[in-house]
């Protein structure tokens, strides 16, 4: 919303300078967003005359000109200057304009200095309108009439001394698209006195012929009331200087004066208004809901098609109005527009949000009546500004026709004021917070409040809070300690879950990973490779091609984001996420994965030859200590059955049990690496945090460690298996051989490939694995180790159909 | 040296008139000429010089294994001599054991002090020979980071946590009565226009209406209400969406949800709780916060927060200077919301805020652009991202 400062001073009776108003705008929820002063930039200008231009000593194009200057004003002492000046006008008598050294000049961005031009000095400028910023004019320099008062600032005598505010306008109120709405809170606020001008009504000099009629399904929500009246023989044309100073100035370009009437009460009292040349209305104006095939052009020069249901006015060729939101062209008023018909309604906020919204079309008027106009002032809006027609353009004021009744707006809601106090946290005594809800034009009886017409917004007690604390200042409060709900140490916060994410990012960092967040969106293709894409979680108004669907795994962004840092040169990668991923598309259909990927070296080169690309068993085992991390049992298995964006051989599953997965890891699979276009190798894992188990005590106590004193054994094994048989299937039945000894098993080698088969056979490979024995009532001797190798022996043999290695 | 080593030397008896019995002493006197000389201490002076002045001049390890056995050894010429003194007369015996037993030890650690010398010199040469490039890099190993959104979320979580708020989350996919009409913002309002929604897609036999990704993390007020009830406080830092995408924009962020609801909790509350999360964010002694009203369809009273600052050179300071930087939006809970989630308004009332986590982000690391938050560039990762194991404590400070 944008306003000057003699606009509002229309409306407010004050003696606050510009700042104390600005602050008080953004202390009372008007947020300052931009402000022009005129002072600030073009106070120095001054009216001066020229006492004699002579040519210069050393130039044919310059003039050396003797400048009467005023530096005090018209009051002040004569000061003379000595100017070069270049303007082909500068001469003897000119009355210009003067800017002393020292003036920043907007034009050209310029602090003047005292300089020395050819040889002269020269001391300050005459200056054009373009050095001035006020038009394109650099033919010459300013030149005014000769009765011009020398001395006075050239702002106020050219009328541009009115500074332009421009604030942001909350949702919640309406009132304040209005300057007075506006100087009714500053005045609430002790700045000035509210002007309000009396409430006129024109008397009607003849019957209106055109009738209104509002179809009886509006009446009650899209338009409870419409009135207006014609005026005959009204002379349009510009507006008056005034009226155009004041449009433009807030950015709209004057059309004419029967527009720029309607425009000034959009922003003056926040009261839209419509003007139909009554000459090129067809019989009476009907409001009513389309048909749905009836097409408009509009003022803004392009046709719309009308959706069934829309509010228009039509008259007898059709629609002639977007109700509330834009006239249309054909009965709009033109320069020769001689018979106008001034409209104004009530139109329904929702119902004119809907259609603005549906057609796109975001007006001053659309803008106002969705927030909510004053129904009340929709009669002496009417009157107010046939007032202004008569007064600006002359002619004769028919009756007011209308239809429908003003809706009642009448609600009153209890003011506790001990409750604001309690709510606020500041002392405002019972008298203030009465006088404030009074000045801002709410209606006290007793301890109940009823809001003005123009405020929609207030709607509970808890609007009145609202509106004795933003009067009071908040800039008046004082924080008040809040203690902890708990005395003493604060208690524990988070959550297993937050924990386990919090443990899983440190560690995964530790581990060398760069924590990544990308966007829980991403394009429907790579969505779909990762078993995504589908309706329930498409976007149905996506921002761009690239982020279409909920991500339904996190290593779709993972791997665009190594894609992109591959592009730029960093091959080798180590990075994560830790986030929602989403399994439909209804609340709470989602699940955290914590998602590592490696691409290219496991570390950089080296003068150690110890760079090797990155495998499977980097990303299993990342993966195992993340779990751990988070607190996973140390028991679990490994499966295969990975989706299907994994390498189908080269990928596992840490479960628990047969059907909890845990984690999931492996390559990659090639269909996606080069669908992606990431240069692997490229290996990754998916932790499902979520799937791991709470630990069923909540005790801190640990177990009692069991440290037998008798010598542990070790003896290792080697078996030659079928190329096929899991080394887990191997060290399960190991370790089952005898529980109670059996403390630990662990694979130490693997041999396979050609030369494995050379020596073994087709098809065969070897493992070798260390078991360790530890007794725990006596020292092992030869035959008890020998007893337990050949049961280990025995049911690894039965377990993979394996041999022991000779 | 021999007087001090036979000071304590006790002579064991040995029989007299043992013979010695001698064939490898070589080079040696007789052991009975030895004896006599034994017996006129010159000659075991004279022994000792010799042997003394062989380990001397000993060139390895093998050459004083050699002496040592044509001393000490079972025929080596200091045994053989003691062999002979039982044969010796009792007084003899006297001068002649200590003096060969002290001429023995003597000889021992002269052996054992050149041996070590030797192999001190010996390791020594071999370690002048061991020389590494020392400026060669170690083994590479790679240090991860933590995304500064993160970190800033664990900062958070340690300051308000300290203060008794925990942390609650909420779905990101939200139903429109949860994000919009539980907070006070139905359907017509112009509010939720100014959201910039993003919609799920609806298929046209669901009559409801379509979920939205939620656009701010106030839905979660309302769940956690509904789960606990009143009294409460928690934080919800988390991810949310809005359609729009510009130099400052993504159409995904992040914010942090604050809300206290208790029986008198006022506007002076929310302040103080502000001025300290402020502090100790930010890390300053002192921090100036200014209220304006505003309006939250959620709030009532609502109040956007400015916070004291300048900038210098493109550096920000907090706490100090004239500029007023706007840094977060808060209020006193609705009536309306409180009932929404199944809170009395007339018994209990408090405050909720909300504030953007990549922007303070941004403000305090001085991090200049959103958008690269999002685009994992490791460059930028590795730049402004936290090493693994600086998490943010209150006792060890939040980012020294």
């Amino acid at each position: 919303m944008k306003f000057t400062l003699s606009w509002l001073k229309d409306h407010l009776e004050t003696t606050a300078s510009l700042p104390e108003i600005l602050h008080a705008l953004t202390d009372l929820g008007h947020e300052v967003e931009d402000v022009s002063d005129p002072v600030a930039t073009l106070g120095a200008f001054r009216i001066c005359q020229v006492i004699e231009a002579a040519p210069h000593p050393n130039a044919d194009r310059l003039r050396l000109c003797r400048v009467a200057t005023y530096p005090d004003g018209p009051e002040g002492a004569m000061q003379e200057v000595q100017v070069v000046c270049g303007a082909p006008n500068a001469r003897t008598g000119l009355v210009g304009v003067f800017a002393p050294v020292g003036t920043h000049v907007p034009g050209t961005g310029v602090d003047l200095k005292p300089g020395v031009i050819r040889g002269v000095e020269s001391n300050g400028m005459l200056c054009s309108e373009r050095e001035m910023e006020l038009s394109d004019d650099h033919d010459g320099i300013i030149d005014l009439p000769q009765d011009a008062p020398l001395g006075q600032r050239f702002i106020d005598y050219a009328g541009l001394n009115d500074p332009m505010i421009y604030i942001k306008i909350t949702p919640n109120r309406p009132d304040a698209l209005g300057v007075h709405g506006i100087a009714r809170d500053l005045a609430a606020r002790g700045l000035g006195t509210l002007k309000t001008a009396p409430r006129a009504t024109v008397p009607g000099q003849f019957p209106c012929p055109i009738s209104v009629t509002i179809a009886p399904e509006l009446k009650d929500k899209g338009c409870p009331l419409f009135a207006g009246r014609l005026i005959r023989g009204v002379k349009n044309g510009p507006s008056p200087v005034w009226l155009q100073k004041r449009l433009r100035a807030i950015g709209l370009r004057p059309i004419s004066a029967l527009v720029d009437i309607t425009n000034f009460f959009t922003f003056d009292q926040n009261r839209p208004l419509h003007v139909f040349d009554a000459d090129k209305v067809q019989g009476g104006l009907r409001i009513h809901p389309a048909k749905g095939d009836e097409t408009l052009l509009a003022l803004d020069g392009k046709t719309y098609a009308l959706a069934a249901g829309m509010m228009v006015i039509s008259d007898d060729a059709g629609p002639e109005s977007l109700a509330g939101i834009m006239g249309g062209e054909v009965s709009g008023c033109s320069d020769d527009t001689v018979n106008v018909f001034l409209e104004s309604a009530y139109w329904d906020p929702i119902t004119t949000a809907t259609t603005g919204r549906a057609l796109k079309i975001n007006s001053d008027a659309r803008y106002r009546f969705e927030r909510g106009v004053d129904p009340e002032y929709t009669l002496p809006g009417l009157e107010a500004a046939t007032q202004m027609i008569l007064d600006l353009c002359g002619g004769t004021p028919s009756d007011v026709v209308m239809d429908g009744t003003v809706p009642n707006t009448t609600r009153a809601y209890r003011l506790d004021t001990q409750r604001v106090q309690s709510l606020v946290g500041m002392e405002i005594a019972d008298a203030t917070q009465r006088q404030t809800l009074q000045a801002l034009g709410f209606t006290l009886n007793g301890n109940m409040a009823s809001p003005p017409s123009w405020r929609p917004d207030i709607l509970g007690e808890a609007d009145l809070v609202e509106e004795v604390a933003r009067i009071a200042s908040l800039e008046n409060l004082v924080g008040r300690p809040l203690p902890r709900p708990t005395p003493g140490v604060p208690r524990a916060i988070l959550t297993p879950m937050q924990r386990r994410e919090r443990s899983a990012r440190r560690m995964l960092a530790g581990l060398g990973y760069n924590e990544c967040i990308t966007y829980s969106f991403i394009d429907g293709e790579t969505s779909e490779l990762f078993g995504g894409g589908s309706d329930a979680v498409r976007l149905e108004n996506p921002i761009s091609s690239e982020m279409t669907h909920l991500r339904p795994d996190l290593l779709g962004g993972l791997i665009q984001a190594a894609v992109r840092n591959q592009a730029r040169g960093a091959m080798d990668l180590a990075l994560f996420e830790v986030g929602p991923a989403f399994d439909g598309g209804e609340p709470g259909e989602q699940h955290m994965q914590a998602a590592g990927l490696l691409a290219g070296a496991a570390a950089g080169r080296d003068p150690f030859g110890s760079r090797r690309m990155v495998d499977l068993y980097d990303a299993k085992a990342d993966a195992e200590a993340v779990l751990t991390a988070m607190g996973a049992p140390s028991r679990t298995q490994i499966g295969r059955g990975a989706p299907a964006w994994w390498h189908p051989g080269r990928s596992g599953q840490i479960m628990l049990g047969p059907k909890v997965v845990l984690a999931t890891f492996g390559e990659i699979h090639p269909k996606i690496l080069r669908a992606m276009d990431l240069k692997g190798p490229a290996v990754a894992f998916s932790i499902f945090p979520e799937n791991v188990p709470l630990p069923k005590t909540r005790s801190a106590t640990r177990p009692a460690l069991s440290q037998s004193g008798l010598q542990a054994v070790e003896r290792d094994f080697a078996f030659v298996l079928d190329h096929r048989v899991e080394a887990q299937v191997l060290v399960n039945a190991a370790q089952g051989a005898d529980k109670s000894l059996i403390e630990s098993v662990r694979v130490f080698d693997e041999f396979t490939g050609p030369r494995a088969e050379e020596q073994m056979g087709a098809g065969k490979k070897s493992i070798a694995i260390t078991v360790r024995l530890q007794p725990q009532t006596q020292t092992l001797t030869d035959q008890d180790i020998q007893a337990v190798s050949a049961q280990i022996i025995a049911k690894v043999t039965k377990a993979t159909g394996g041999a022991l290695r000779s | 040296m021999p007087d001090c080593l036979a000071r304590d030397f006790l002579m064991p008896d040995a029989p007299m008139g043992a013979v010695l019995l001698l064939d490898n002493t070589g080079s040696c006197d007789s052991p009975l000429t030895q004896l006599q000389q034994v017996a006129d201490m010159q000659g075991l002076d004279d022994l000792r010089l010799r042997f003394i002045g062989a380990v001397a001049s000993a060139a390895d390890e093998a050459a004083l294994e050699e002496i040592r056995l044509a001393a000490l050894g079972k025929k080596g010429e200091v045994s053989l001599m003691m062999r002979e003194l039982g044969r010796m007369a009792p007084e003899e015996r006297q001068t002649a054991g200590p003096a060969l037993n002290a001429l023995k030890d003597e000889l021992d650690a002269a052996l054992r002090a050149r041996k070590a010398a030797m192999a001190d010199a010996a390791l020594h040469e071999r370690l002048q020979a061991e020389w590494l490039d020392v400026s060669l890099p170690g083994r590479p190993r790679r240090m991860g980071t933590i995304h500064p959104v993160s970190q800033v979320m664990d900062e958070l979580t340690a300051i308000f946590a300290d203060m008794g708020f925990a942390v609650a989350e909420g779905p990101q996919v939200e139903s429109d009565w949860f994000n919009f009409d539980a907070l006070n913002i139905p359907a017509e309002h112009p509010a939720r226009q100014e959201h910039d929604t993003f919609f799920l897609h609806r298929d046209a036999a669901d009559p409801r209406p379509p979920h939205v990704l939620r656009t701010h993390t106030s839905p979660v007020q309302i769940r956690a209400m509904q789960a606990q009830g009143a009294p409460i406080r928690v934080i919800a830092p988390g991810r949310v969406y809005r359609m729009d995408m510009d130099q400052t924009h993504t159409p995904m962020f992040h914010q942090v949800e604050g809300l206290a609801i208790d029986r008198d909790l006022s506007m002076a509350n929310l302040k103080w709780v502000l001025e300290e999360f402020c502090r100790a964010f930010f890390e300053v002694d002192h921090v100036e916060l200014r209220f304006r009203a505003s309006h939250f369809p959620f709030t009532e009273p609502s109040a956007e927060v400015d916070i004291r600052c300048s900038w210098q050179g493109g550096q920000l300071k907090i706490g100090e200077g004239d500029s007023w930087m706007e840094i977060l939006g808060s209020g006193m809970v609705h009536p309306k919301v409180l009932a929404a989630a199944g809170v009395d308004p007339d018994k209990w009332q408090g405050f909720a805020f909300g504030l953007g986590i990549d922007r303070i982000a941004m403000l305090k690391y001085g991090i200049p652009d959103l958008r690269a938050f999002f685009e994992s560039d490791l460059r930028w990762l590795k730049h402004y991202g936290f090493a693994a194991l600086d998490m943010p404590t209150l006792p060890g400070g939040l980012s020294r």
